[in-house]
């Protein structure tokens, strides 16, 4: 006998217990899909949400917070940033292309749904080793969709991070950043209101792409030869987009949406559901009024959907013909699907039959929620016992093999793909430590970091996910912005095991402790669970995206190109710190056992090194935070952009490669004496050589083709 | 003497070179794809981005556009017509310019700023510099190697050529396996005219580059028909 | 011999290219049309004479190289 519908859908007998306690009778094959999806991982949070409560979420700028389709923040003088960081990780292994550019797609509809223009995306992305020809597909698809997508609809993509591990070669993390810019009174969210009003389905035609639930629909009419024809795999349509943006947009300025809602998981059942809730109504919805890909799809299938491009709109039934007028206009596609009602049920016809009717709430509110079992993996008190012991002695050959490591060596193989410049707002690109973009007319600007690190923080999650908020903020602060506003995208395998939900639950906390040191609020975030193949976790991997204003702008701001011969080098933070070894990319590139405790940050050298970086943004030539590969490569990055050597003072091999936290490389002429207080001079710009002293040196030329190649040498 | 910049479903460049052209004092208008009367205008500019998606052939389902046929008209009579990137596509698959641009050489995208070399000063777009000249402009484009069938190279009329921040003119300076290097194109009269790097893109010291002024200045200064 | 490939995109998903020259198409006045397919064809050439053996290579190169089986369907046929 085959296994109940529901389990086939991933649904436990209890949850759908609870959703014949819901609606008081068994539920049709349209509502049953509706729940399953609505009340999978994905969608509803069920074993995170509990924690998510622990992150701080408020301050006076905060405008919307978590919970909506994208945080927004207030910059001041009217003007509003809206920020969100999503994941895409499963689509883009199973098609690199397609997953990758959807995922761009995705998430600048949660920007133009709150009446934004989207005006940046940025990429973290991680794969296994460019070794295997696998990955290297992957990761090639991956960047040729994100560039494809993103140059095509029109949004300049800034960069982002790459890491690559053995651990994610078969989940590669996929996660996605975009930033919109909107004026206050341009702010709109996704609540439906008014009886009467009507939903506008705007965009795409639905087809039969990527529905969740596929097993249900098919044993509700389907044979097998039909249910083999059912594609799962999106593709996305930058040119839709585009157009859907420009419509929305123009929608907006006219005042002719009450509320807007993009479609995403669970396509048209989410989007109805969520506006109706949300504005605490109901919704009638006709499935025969949607514009259909292919003419004989069923309910289930039409209500599943995850047709890329398309969005929701509530209108007043005045407006209708302007907006209908209006999408022809921008040659898009609409058609009024529903009618906003008192409530509070969702109900669905489909030929003239009614094939769902339930409390449009109950597919969020009533949700799931788990309090899953967390306990300490076992790994961690071996790891923690042992000590990492390298042979640091070579420094320069040492650097050269981290200059040659793909996550640290020259980006611009990847971002030289993407349009990184539109808009004319890029004052800091791709390739430094946090990217700055103008805010036209005024003399604002505004700083993006992301920033992950898988493997501290398998190793101390709690102190790693905390020393990412910091990184973030110095990374931001470099620029001369402030730090303002966080999201997270919390990359973690399955929850189902105590020990992920340890890294988990730790994660959580060390990030909240961080941001609640520096005064950033979370304002949005994403958790993408079940990340393991074959029985194997990713390492944990919370990725940030620190969203910072600098107000004003520094006229020019540092740059890691603009150190000049005769220059004095300088290091702020504290440098007698015991070595950081554990987690660092140094024991990644040589190959050492994956063991130790990474230190723990300093919240108050934290602060301490955001302020020193926001005052010297305004004066100083380069201002370059330690991270990744520690002072050497920090020194041989500054070497290698501004084209000169540099004469190093005499310090422990080791201490080269160490990766304390909270720490700034500063150029500032020989006149100026030191930078800060705390500064210390650790040498002098001059020559072509990056000199050790007794460890020897290195010429600039030789770091600068080893770093050059370290991406392309692997692909050809 | 407005300049009519062209919007196609697609374009992603219209804003900036709006932007731009307002930075050096000139004033623009976006006019949309279906419009037929650009009367009102002194020169048009066809800007970048990915008009109809880039489907089928970059340009291809544009130069059917209902406002092409008010662009030839303008071209006809002598008013300046100006393509960047992907309007220089459109240019060409309207038969307005020579040739046709086709998929880079390495088959990837290139987003980087290059060097460019003013050949010919009697254009729209290059009438305000001096040969030799060399121009550090941000290329942005996945078709943008530039091809010419053997019968048409002999009246070529080159504007632009990539080169090395010296002025070299060699196959390492070529980002995309363009033609003889080119860059830029006019026709005979040298009122219309196309380029593959964005000279919007560098009007401003804090972006980087104030090297392509001299060509939209170049364009602003062409306003009043250039053959009376 | 020569190996004449077709790779058509696998029904039911999307083609925003297709789409968009069905839209274009009928702009121009074919308003008969109702949808456009794109596709690529390709033809490998193989040495030897075996036409069945030539068929299972060539379809083998379909599904590791030519083609992408997550989006492609593909037909192979000796082209005499």
């Amino acid at each position: 006998m085959s296994e109940p519908i529901h389990r086939q859908l991933g649904m436990t007998d209890g949850e759908y217990d609870a959703v014949v306690g819901i609606l008081e009778r068994e539920p049709r094959p349209a509502e049953l899909a509706m729940y399953s999806v609505m009340w999978s991982e994905h969608c509803s949070y069920k074993s995170s949400r509990a924690w998510l409560g622990r992150f701080p979420t408020e301050a006076p700028w905060v405008v919307v917070g978590p919970g909506e389709n994208a945080g927004v923040v207030d910059l001041g003088d009217g003007w509003l940033a809206a920020f969100r960081i999503e994941s895409h990780n499963h689509p883009s292994f199973v098609e690199p292309y397609q997953g990758a550019a959807t995922g761009v797609g995705g998430i600048l509809r949660d920007i133009f749904t709150m009446g934004a223009r989207p005006i940046a995306v940025w990429d973290p992305i991680r794969f296994g080793s460019l070794d295997d020809p696998k990955n290297r597909y992957l990761f090639s698809g991956v960047v040729s969709g994100i560039a494809g997508y993103g140059n095509a609809v029109g949004v300049p993509t800034l960069g982002g991070e790459v890491e690559f591990d053995d651990v994610y070669a078969k989940n590669p993390l996929v996660n996605v950043m975009a930033l919109g810019l909107l004026r206050r009174e341009q702010l709109v969210l996704s609540a439906a209101s008014g009886v009467g009003n009507i939903a506008v389905l705007l965009g795409a035609a639905t087809g039969r792409d990527g529905i969740g639930g596929a097993s249900i629909l098919a044993s509700a009419s389907f044979d097998e030869a039909s249910a083999e024809k059912r594609p799962s795999v999106q593709v996305g349509d930058p040119f839709e987009e585009k157009k859907l943006i420009e419509a929305c947009l123009e929608l907006y300025d006219r005042g002719l949406v009450v509320g807007i809602q993009d479609l995403g998981a669970a396509g048209i059942s989410c989007a109805t559901s969520e506006s109706a809730a949300n504005g605490g109504m109901g919704m009638d919805v006709d499935l025969d009024r949607v514009h259909v890909r292919e003419a004989d799809m069923t309910p289930g299938e039409i209500l599943m959907s995850e047709s890329q491009e398309r969005m929701l709109a509530i209108v007043t039934p005045e407006d209708l013909d302007v907006v209908l007028a209006l999408a022809a206009k921008w040659e898009i596609d609409a058609s009024a699907i529903g009618t906003v009602t008192a409530g509070p049920q969702l109900k669905v016809m489909h030929r003239g039959e009614l094939v769902a009717e339930l409390p449009a709430a109950s597919l969020s509110d009533d949700a799931p929620l788990y309090h899953r079992p967390v306990a300490v993996p076992e790994y961690i008190e071996t790891a923690w016992a042992t000590e990492v012991e390298l042979d640091l002695r070579d420094v320069p050959n040492v650097l050269l093999q981290l200059l040659d490591d793909p996550a640290i060596g020259d980006a611009s193989w990847i971002y030289e793909q993407y349009d990184h410049q539109l808009f004319l707002n890029t004052v800091i690109g791709p390739g430094h430590d946090g990217s700055l973009l103008r805010i036209k007319g005024t003399d604002k600007g505004l700083a993006v970091s992301t920033d992950g690190n898988g493997r501290r923080c398998y190793l101390e999650p709690r102190a790693g996910s905390a020393r990412l908020v910091y990184e973030a903020a110095l990374n931001v602060a470099v620029t001369g912005a402030k730090p303002l506003a966080m999201v997270d995208n919390l990359n973690f395998g399955n929850p189902e095991k105590p020990g992920v939900m340890w890294q988990f639950t730790e994660s959580v906390e060390g990030m909240s402790e961080a941001c609640e040191a520096l005064g950033i609020p979370v304002v949005g975030g994403n958790v993408s669970f079940y990340n393991e193949t074959d029985g194997v976790d990713i390492f944990p991997t919370p990725v940030v995206g620190l969203l910072g204003l600098a107000d004003p702008m520094p006229q020019s701001p540092p740059r890691l190109d603009r150190a000049e011969d005769g220059m004095d080098l300088w290091l702020v933070g504290d440098d007698e710190r015991d070595g950081d070894l554990a987690g660092s990319a140094v024991a990644r590139v040589l190959g050492a056992p994956h063991v130790g405790r990474p230190a723990s940050p300093d919240p108050a050298a934290a602060r301490s090194a955001v302020e020193t970086a926001l005052a010297l943004a305004h004066v100083a030539p380069v201002l370059h935070d330690v991270g990744r590969g520690g002072l050497a490569v920090a020194v041989a990055e500054i070497c290698i952009r501004s084209g000169v050597g540099c004469d190093l003072m005499e310090r422990e091999a080791s201490s080269w490669f160490e990766e304390s936290p909270h720490r700034l490389l500063v150029a500032t002429a020989k006149e100026d004496g030191p930078p800060a207080a705390s500064a210390k001079r650790i040498g002098t710009f001059t020559g072509t050589n990056i000199d050790f002293g007794t460890h020897g040196s290195v010429s600039v030329a030789d770091a600068a083709s080893t770093w050059r190649q370290a991406i392309p040498r692997r692909l050809h | 003497m407005r300049t009519a910049v062209v919007v196609f479903p697609g374009t992603n460049c219209e804003r900036d070179v709006v932007y731009a052209l307002g930075v050096l004092g000139a004033r623009a208008d976006l006019v949309w794809h279906r419009e037929t009367d650009l009367s009102s205008f002194a020169g048009v500019i066809l800007p970048g981005g990915f008009a109809h998606g880039d489907y089928l052939r970059t340009g291809a389902i544009a130069r059917f556009s209902p406002v092409m046929d008010s662009v030839k008209a303008m071209a006809d009579a002598g008013q300046p017509v100006l393509g960047i990137c992907n309007g220089f596509q459109v240019l060409c698959e309207a038969g307005l310019l020579p040739g046709a641009l086709v998929a880079n050489r390495d088959l990837s995208f290139i987003c980087r700023p290059v060097h460019l070399r003013v050949e010919s000063t009697d254009s729209i777009l290059t009438r305000s510099a001096t040969v030799g000249d060399v121009l550090e402009i941000p290329l942005n484009s996945y078709e943008g190697n530039f091809v010419v069938p053997e019968a048409d190279r002999e009246a070529l009329h080159t504007v632009l050529r990539y080169s090395d921040a010296q002025g070299g003119v060699d196959d390492d300076a070529n980002p995309n396996g363009s033609f003889h290097n080119i860059a830029g194109v006019a026709n005979r009269r040298g009122n219309v005219a196309g380029v593959m790097p964005h000279p919007e893109r560098a009007v401003e010291d804090l972006l980087g580059s104030t090297d392509g002024r001299i060509l939209l200045e170049s364009y602003l200064a062409s306003l009043a028909p250039i053959h009376v | 011999m020569k190996i004449q490939v077709e790779i058509t995109r696998r029904p039911g998903l999307r083609d925003p290219e297709g789409a968009t020259a069905a839209r274009a198409l009928r702009d121009l006045g074919f308003t008969s049309v109702s949808d456009v397919h794109f596709g690529r064809s390709i033809v490998v050439e193989v040495d030897g004479d075996d036409r069945d053996q030539a068929l299972t290579d060539v379809e083998d190169m379909c599904r590791k190289l030519l083609a992408n089986p997550v989006l492609e369907d593909f037909t192979v046929e000796v082209l005499d």
